[in-house]
């Protein structure tokens, strides 16, 4: 009797989650003439990523992103009212409408392209080698026969093992793990994503980035509730019309320099007007 | 003088906005457990019923609350709410109903249990002197039952205020969030994260410390 009690609950719940998952969303999500007439535009952004979007000593939300939707706010003449937001839920607050925008160092992926919308791309990734100054890398063709630090699981790890497979990997559980074995010697170059070895190439002297941008190229994108067609057209004309007058750019210098250094090139991350 | 890692903490307004952080934990927790308290003595005699209905219904809340994370419980209410029903609850109230929903179940078995473990000579002895089944309540069993409860409805409270912090995944900043956000300032200065989650560490004492130092106080003078 006891046993058949707890089937019984669990079935309920079960069926609980099941009608939440599948039920049709109401068309919630907030159109650009709303988004005016409330005089609000409500964007998710990271608040403790930097450089991209972060709170800084003073409470005050920074970096690209935030850079992007402030002026995006100020172009519409609302008030931006920042959301903070985790990499795992990002789809979850567009999904249920909690946010007009996500600015939160989103990655364009098919698989999401199916449960949001995204808009025209203002950033890249791709992948990076890292190097001693002493025998730097500056093409992949040079890592033929030599050992090429990565870690498991990474994209870095797919692309050599599929494009160079005459390059010799020795695959570390993890980031820290692979830099030290690099620091160490343990190999001629390492490789992850660009954003990632600019950043550590900058705080450990000796070490250069060779190749700033190699295989294929991850686009970082404003996104918004799937459907929302006004607001998407908005920031794609937006984000054309910014590409004129190099609005990325500015963005890189005043938000990203500083981690990237000055020697870094703002071309190898900045997608200007939406164009790659 | 090297820079400590500790000193990220008093950068600009960062350990206001630690402390604030924390005010948003224990005001969240305060109202929770308060809730929970006043809910749980109704669903705690509401377990105790004779009536079958009644008990399906405790039995199912009961085992939804056992089984089903709170982070789970969060994102239904936070978010399911507003796909299913169009609710836009924000994320504090979401955060009260869910914790009060978990907390009304837990402390109302927990009354439930401290009642029942009260021997029933002591209700059968206090009916043959004339007292009404109120009184029965008030004089013999609450008193009693309050003293058993004690130790165990503290346990759940400091879990409540320990679990406040999955409230960050909705959208509210506490202070997990805000050493986070701190963290987040200085990720080129490896021990920064260690001196942030130490002041968390000694900030969630501070705050739970109380508790156990009541209950200390309450089973002295009632023992």
């Amino acid at each position: 009797m006891k046993k058949l009690n707890r089937i019984f609950v669990l079935a309920l719940a079960l069926a609980l989650i099941f009608s939440l998952t599948v039920s049709a969303s109401a068309e919630g999500y907030r159109t650009l003439d709303e988004i005016k007439a409330s005089g609000k535009l409500v964007i998710g952004l990271f608040s403790d990523k930097k450089p991209f979007g972060y709170i800084d000593e003073y409470g005050e939300y920074q970096g690209y992103d935030v850079y992007l939707a402030r002026r995006l706010a100020e172009d519409l003449g609302v008030e931006l009212v920042p959301v903070s937001l985790d990499a795992p839920n990002r789809i979850e607050f567009l999904q249920s409408f909690k946010v007009d925008i996500v600015l939160a160092n989103f990655t364009y992926t098919e698989d999401r392209a199916t449960q949001v919308d995204f808009a025209l791309p203002y950033m890249k990734v791709a992948l990076g080698v890292v190097s001693p100054d002493s025998a730097l890398i500056t093409d992949a063709e040079q890592l033929k026969g030599k050992t090429l630090i990565v870690s498991k699981g990474t994209t870095a790890e797919t692309f050599f093992e599929q494009n160079y497979p005459e390059v010799k990997l020795a695959k570390y559980d993890s980031y820290t793990e692979a830099y030290i074995a690099l620091l160490d010697g343990r190999g001629d170059a390492l490789s992850t994503d660009n954003t990632e070895v600019l950043a550590w190439a900058i705080e450990n002297p000796g070490f250069s980035v060779g190749i700033e941008s190699l295989g294929s190229l991850d686009t970082i994108n404003p996104a918004v509730s799937q459907g929302n067609e006004t607001l998407l057209a908005w920031i794609n004309e937006e984000i054309a019309k910014l590409g004129e007058e190099n609005f990325f750019h500015a963005d890189y210098e005043a938000t990203l320099r500083e981690t990237y250094g000055e020697n870094a090139d703002a071309d190898s991350l900045v997608v200007e007007g939406g164009v790659i | 003088m090297q820079d400590l890692g500790i000193s990220v903490l008093f950068r600009g307004v960062n350990f206001q906005r630690l402390l604030g952080g924390l005010w948003v934990t224990l005001r969240l927790a305060l109202i929770t457990i308060g809730l929970s308290c006043l809910f749980g003595l109704l669903f705690g005699l509401l377990m105790l019923s004779k009536k079958k209905i009644a008990k399906v219904f405790c039995r199912v809340w009961l085992e939804i609350v056992r089984f089903m994370p709170q982070l789970v419980l969060l994102y239904l209410v936070y978010f399911g709410f507003a796909r299913l029903f169009g609710w836009d609850l924000d994320g504090e109230t979401s955060a009260v109903i869910v914790f009060t929903f978990w907390g009304t179940a837990e402390m109302g078995d927990l009354i439930r249990g401290a009642l029942t473990s009260i021997p029933l000579h002591q209700t059968e002895s206090a009916a043959a002197i004339g007292l009404t089944k109120g009184q029965v309540y008030l004089y013999v069993l609450i008193p009693q039952t309050l003293r058993r409860l004690l130790p165990q409805a503290i346990n759940l409270s400091t879990r409540i205020i320990k679990t406040t912090a999955l409230v960050k995944m909705i959208n509210v900043t506490e202070v997990l969030k805000v050493g986070q956000q701190i963290i987040g300032q200085f990720y080129r200065q490896p021990d920064a994260a260690f001196w942030v989650y130490f002041v968390i560490f000694l900030l969630y004492f501070l705050v739970c410390w109380p508790f156990s130092l009541l209950a200390k106080q309450l089973e002295k003078r009632w023992a």
